[in-house]
């Protein structure tokens, strides 16, 4: 395996570092300490982590409602994460868009998105701009959707335009076999979700999204090929997501415990960990020391959400406009 | 019509109708499936209202009863070709519901969070609202749409809009807004009747409320508002969730011996003129309550046409109390502050009427 030490735990941090996140995060939400709904992406931790291992600040990603994992990939900081979702003001965003909306401009993350499809135009974009400014060969997009949103029309747009114009995109499309309760065998007309790549003159991949090592190897020709300026790639990542919709939501509803035992039996961090010790890449013991500090990092970032300020009230009229200082309140 | 000052759904002076208390989402649900029984062209279409299919049998699961539980048990009972799931694909599966009713079906479109309206505008505004008077009359769009609107649920800037007056600006859509049980049930069978396009938008607040409905069938004519209670001092003006604000707000005045008439508008497009003038000839003080963002909105229309018909009555400016000119908030204390509350409305009405 040529995938350097360093990177390698990056890997392992990166994809303990969600899983565990998501498992707080839920914890949090039934405690009645998250303001809203939130989307947990555990089980799905392969697709941005083997994606986002190549990428820097000065790529650009766009997002999901079940985000969080994107943004860890991209190396945002899980305390501002959670006080985001606690609604506090020293939350990623201030407390205003909570966990369907985490964005982090400064380091390549677009925002997670709350209607479906509306964030893949937006990777298209950034590598407009890079494009635009010939920097292709360090500023790609990859956009995030589900297979859910592969029956947008926006992404079929996006698709076309990124050809067209030969812009260094990456299509990565986390096909979870769901869209809510709707199995994408009813709802997507292709077996391959990738397969529709070829009539939009990109290549298409079927990568198994259970599979770190997979997504990587995957992921990183693509990239190369965005920044060799040979234009946009269609990723599809088959992978699975352990718990409902949203915290709320009981898939066993519509999902059989067959299907669910099967992807946990392909777990992405214990493939990781068998895949390391056995080729005697990582220790038992550098893994747990990994572990132990993202436990942790948890403990942290829920302290530090829980101690943190709720936004001041005049919050609600800022940031609806850059140069107009007093939009209309409510009118009382 | 008396004027007792009684807050009831069918409005004061309709006392002893029989009928019984029931929850809203069992209502729009019950309504849904009997216009399904009344007539065999009326079918519905939206994301995830089979909740799912058995991966060996292929049957529908109805794992979550529909977005917000309003088809649940439908697709039992009428099968996939009348409860068509639809692929995340709006502004597809509203235009072929347009197509649909162009060519002699009574499509019922969900569309879930009332925000994703706009991935399905153009067919809307440019097809649905367009075909009958750009093609002189020659057709008809029997189409009805639903999605829920409003703030307060923590689901942040993305689904919780209630800008139902941007579908009012429309020529040729008809915009209606229950408010409770009673009116949902005559609103969403007057809708699926209608040979226009209607939209009804309901609050999410309203979702788990009771309230009394009458047993007999009966729809509300599109276009007309109806009182909630009777009073001589000032109009509240309600629409959707805001005429439960002013109801409330109402309750507090008269505890301070300020008798309020409270307005529910229900229809939005047409609306009703006439209700909002008898009103203010008789209180002489408006005050409108709207969730929507007050520029170019209904609360912004009603007054414009109070101060054009009613001016010589009004004893001072008409008031609006709305949410600000922003997007929703995700934490919860900025969000209740964007929506307009019981308090706001009697804060406003006390200044008007130098009662402080
Ligand atoms: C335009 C739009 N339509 C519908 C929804 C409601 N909705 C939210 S998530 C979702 C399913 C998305 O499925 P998928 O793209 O597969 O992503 P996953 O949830 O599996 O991560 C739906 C229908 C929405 N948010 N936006
Ligand atoms: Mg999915």
């Amino acid at each position: 395996m040529d995938i350097s030490k360093e990177k390698l735990e990056w890997m392992y941090t990166t994809m303990y570092r969600i899983r565990r996140f998501e498992e707080t995060m839920l914890e949090q939400t039934f405690k009645g300490n998250s303001m809203g709904v939130t989307h947990p992406s555990d089980g799905q931790e392969a697709p941005p982590t083997g994606i986002c291992a190549h990428l820097t600040e000065k790529d650009w990603i766009g997002s999901t409602h079940r985000g969080h994992g994107h943004c860890i990939a991209k190396g945002l900081d899980t305390s501002a994460m959670m006080a985001e979702i606690m609604g506090k003001a020293t939350g990623q965003c201030g407390g205003k868009g909570g966990s369907m909306h985490i964005a982090d401009f400064s380091k390549g993350m677009l925002g997670a998105n709350a209607i479906v499809g509306a964030s893949i135009p937006l990777a298209v974009g950034a590598a407009l701009t890079a494009k635009y400014k010939g920097i292709e060969n360090e500023s790609v997009g990859v956009s995030f959707f589900g297979d859910g949103a592969s029956s947008q029309g926006v992404l079929h747009e996006s698709m076309n335009l990124a050809s067209v114009w030969k812009l260094p995109v990456i299509f990565a499309c986390e096909n979870n076999g769901y869209a809510e309760a709707t199995p994408a065998w009813y709802a997507v007309s292709a077996s391959d979700i990738a397969s529709r790549a070829e009539g939009y003159g990109m290549p298409g991949v079927v990568v198994d999204g259970m599979d770190v090592f997979a997504v990587y190897d995957a992921a990183g020709e693509a990239i190369a090929r965005a920044r060799a300026g040979e234009g946009p790639t269609f990723l599809e990542l088959k992978t699975y997501r352990y718990h409902g919709h949203f915290h709320a939501d009981d898939p066993k509803k519509y999902r059989k415990p067959e299907e669910e035992q099967f992807y946990l039996d392909k777990d992405p961090i214990k493939h990781f960990e068998a895949t390391v010790t056995k080729q005697k890449l990582m220790s038992a013991k550098q893994l747990k020391a990994i572990r132990d500090a993202v436990e942790q990092e948890m403990l942290d970032a829920v302290e530090f959400g829980m101690n943190s300020p709720m936004p001041d009230a005049s919050a609600l009229y800022d940031d609806v406009y850059i140069n107009y200082s007093n939009p209309i309140q409510g009118l009382r | 019509m008396t004027t007792s000052q009684a807050n009831n759904p069918l409005g004061p002076g309709y006392d002893g109708v029989p009928g019984k208390e029931l929850r809203f989402r069992d209502v729009f649900r019950d309504t849904l499936r009997a216009e399904m029984i009344r007539d065999e062209d009326v079918f519905l279409m939206g994301e995830d209202i089979s909740g799912g299919f058995d991966k060996d049998t292929k049957e529908p699961l109805d794992a979550w009863g529909g977005p917000f539980a309003a088809t649940k048990g439908l697709v039992q009972e009428f099968g996939p070709e009348r409860i068509r799931d639809a692929p995340i694909s709006e502004a597809g599966f509203v235009g072929a519901a347009i197509g649909s009713a162009l060519t002699g079906l009574r499509p019922v479109v969900d569309l879930m969070y009332f925000d994703f309206v706009t991935v399905a505008f153009d067919q809307l505004l440019s097809n649905a609202a367009k075909s009958r008077y750009m093609f002189g009359g020659q057709t008809r769009v029997p189409l009805t749409l639903f999605a829920r609107s409003g703030a307060g649920t923590g689901h942040a800037a993305q689904h919780s809009e209630s800008f139902y007056s941007m579908l009012a600006h429309i020529p040729g859509l008809k915009v209606v807004v229950p408010s409770d049980p009673y009116s949902v049930k005559g609103l969403l069978a007057a809708a699926i009747r209608d040979d226009d396009p209607v939209f009804l938008v309901n609050d999410k607040k309203l979702i788990n409320l009771t309230g009394f409905v009458p047993d007999e069938d009966y729809v509300i004519e599109l276009g007309k508002g109806r009182y909630l209670r009777r009073g001589t001092d000032v109009t509240l003006v309600g629409m959707s969730y805001t005429s439960i604000a002013c109801q409330k707000a109402a309750d507090q005045l008269a505890e301070i011996g300020i008798d309020a008439e409270v307005i529910d508008m229900m229809s939005l497009s047409p609306f009703d003129e006439d209700i909002l003038i008898e009103s203010v000839a008789k209180t002489h003080n408006v005050v409108i309550v709207d969730e929507d963002t007050p520029r170019a909105s209904m609360a912004s229309e009603f007054a414009a046409v109070i101060a054009d018909k009613a001016f010589d009555h009004l004893d001072a400016p008409v008031k609006r109390v709305t949410a600000p000119h922003s997007p929703v908030p995700y934490n919860r204390d900025l969000e209740i502050a964007y929506m307009p509350q019981p308090e706001d409305v009697v804060r406003t009405v006390r200044k008007l009427l130098g009662h402080e």
